[in-house]
């Protein structure tokens, strides 16, 4: 097993430098992070772009597809979005975009509460390869095979490192 | 006051969670802050407003009033439909049973529609322990009232209001004030503040509406109005429940009130912040005096705000521990599979 650790600040950088070029930019656009590391990810983005509405934050634990079998993240909190829905550009952060499956919940939560003129997907990482639904993000920070696994720490530093399985152990 | 219910532990499943919510007797205090905190979830934190959540799609929940009920039977029924389930509602007092049909029969053939959950209320104390001795094992009973022995998601909603207003439970000093021989929500406020370590539970009222030994109950009694509210953090009014008296308790609803109804001068005696609070109906001046029930104190309304989401709380919660309940029995079984063929290798015999 090798570890990598990868330049966060960096993916940021050119996240938000992306975010930039997009026609919605210029429309007072929303954020929303996905609870746990996409909010953590989503604070260092709002922060850099020095978006003037609060950050809005989703937990999607009432909106897994898995509840009939795991039941109820104990850990499940409040979603905190603190302004309307309708007709707002809604950029949507996660730290780690795979099976696509969280990215469906956390669609299925926003148009709970309203309908947004549009969603802008982020996703720090990309496991390509893996997606059982069919998702794509719009920006992504840097694309990795499904192989690789990701440990994400934080709020505070911001870290993530990749679990490279070897050959002889794989 | 009813007797102590024998069994109360039927509610919980081989992992000790949450299986029925039949009363909060025998719970520990990790059941009831799930509760409360799973409820925070469902309030949106801006605007106080509960969504709609997928949770329970696809699962039918029956809603068997026996008893009449407005408030208690809209907040169960918008609970249910916030998180998705499909709702039926049964005025049982015109169905079957009035046709000579017994409960079992109504019930067993309630649950071949597929129910997978009951709320039940009823006018006799044991009805819902009842019921959940009989479902089927995937069957849920959850009690909306039963008798004079327990109304456990009342108490947690008052639970909940409580702590929005003063963050937590312990170390405050509860006055309830009123009907405490006839109230199952009294019985049920009284555990559920135990339970979670309330400083100082306090019950006021008339010697003619406590129970025998009310201090067997681990609360502090009071006949005086002005005694008993003093620097109290919360005060309970409760209903006067005269249709459960049996005879004259109190001469009259006008001397009830001047003895012990609310007014601002007696809530003048709590501290400056505490709360009023009362599970409803209110019957104004007897109870309480309106300008209590509508002053700045009162948390009367939000208490029925933050009826649906502890109910959806509780539902959830059920639900969920089914699931992985069951998650955990397929997972013992395939652990159980795999030492079996661990076994076969190592003796070397075929399966």
């Amino acid at each position: 097993m090798t570890e990598l650790d990868i330049d966060v600040p960096q993916l940021i950088t050119k996240i938000c430098e992306q975010l930039k070029q997009k026609p919605m930019f210029n429309q007072s656009p929303k954020m929303i992070g996905i609870r746990t590391g996409g909010e953590w990810v989503a604070q260092k983005i709002h922060q850099q772009l020095d978006l003037s509405d609060e950050l809005g934050v989703i937990d999607i634990a009432f909106y897994r597809d898995d509840f009939s079998k795991i039941g109820l993240n104990p850990t499940v909190k409040p979603s905190h979005i603190p302004w309307d829905i309708d007709n707002q550009h809604i950029i949507l952060v996660d730290d780690v975009l795979y099976t696509g499956r969280t990215t469906r919940a956390a669609l299925n939560e926003i148009f709970d509460y309203g309908r947004p003129a549009s969603v802008t997907l982020v996703a720090l990482l990309d496991r390509k390869g893996c997606r059982e639904l069919p998702f794509q993000a719009d920006i992504v920070g840097e694309s990795l095979e499904c192989s690789q696994t990701i440990k994400l720490t934080g709020p505070e530093p911001l870290k993530v490192t990749i679990l490279e399985q070897s050959e002889e152990t794989a | 006051m009813s007797a102590k219910l024998a069994g109360p532990n039927i509610q919980l499943n081989e992992l000790g969670k949450l299986k029925h919510f039949l009363t909060l007797e025998g719970l520990k205090a990790h059941h009831l802050t799930e509760i409360l905190d799973t409820a925070e979830s469902f309030i949106n934190p801006v605007t106080n407003e509960i969504k709609k959540v997928p949770i329970l799609r696809g699962k039918s929940i029956m809603n068997l009033f026996f008893e009449p009920s407005t408030r208690t039977r809209t907040t169960f029924e918008i609970a249910e439909k916030r998180l998705s389930a499909d709702v039926e509602s049964l005025d049982i007092q015109t169905s079957a049973t009035k046709k000579g049909e017994s409960l079992l029969d109504t019930l067993w053939n309630l649950q071949a529609m597929q129910a997978d959950m009951f709320v039940i209320r009823h006018s006799e104390s044991g009805a819902a322990h009842f019921f959940s001795q009989h479902v089927a094992p995937h069957v849920h009973v959850m009690n909306a009232g039963d008798g004079q022995h327990a109304h456990p998601t009342q108490a947690m909603l008052d639970m909940f209001t409580i702590r929005k207003h003063k963050g937590d439970i312990f170390d405050l000093t509860v006055a309830i004030v009123g009907d405490v021989l006839h109230s199952r929500v009294v019985r049920s406020q009284i555990q559920a503040l135990s339970i979670l370590e309330a400083r100082e539970i306090r019950v006021i009222g008339p010697k003619t509406l406590m129970p025998e030994s009310p201090e067997a109950m681990g609360v502090h009694v009071y006949h005086n109005m002005e005694e008993g509210l003093k620097d109290v953090d919360v005060v309970i009014m409760v209903r006067l429940q005269n249709e459960r008296m049996t005879s004259a308790l109190i001469p009259s609803e006008k001397e009830f009130f001047k003895l012990y109804g609310l007014t601002e001068e007696r809530l003048a005696l709590a501290k400056p912040d505490a709360i009023v609070m009362h599970p409803g109906p209110i019957n104004r001046g007897v109870e309480i005096d309106s300008a209590v029930a509508d002053g700045p104190q009162s948390v009367i309304l939000e208490q029925v705000t933050y009826g649906i989401a502890v109910r959806m709380a509780v539902m959830s919660i059920i639900m969920s521990n089914a699931a992985q309940l069951a998650q955990h029995k397929l997972e013992q079984e395939q652990q159980a599979s795999l030492d079996l063929i661990e076994y076969n290798v190592q003796t070397g015999d075929t399966l």
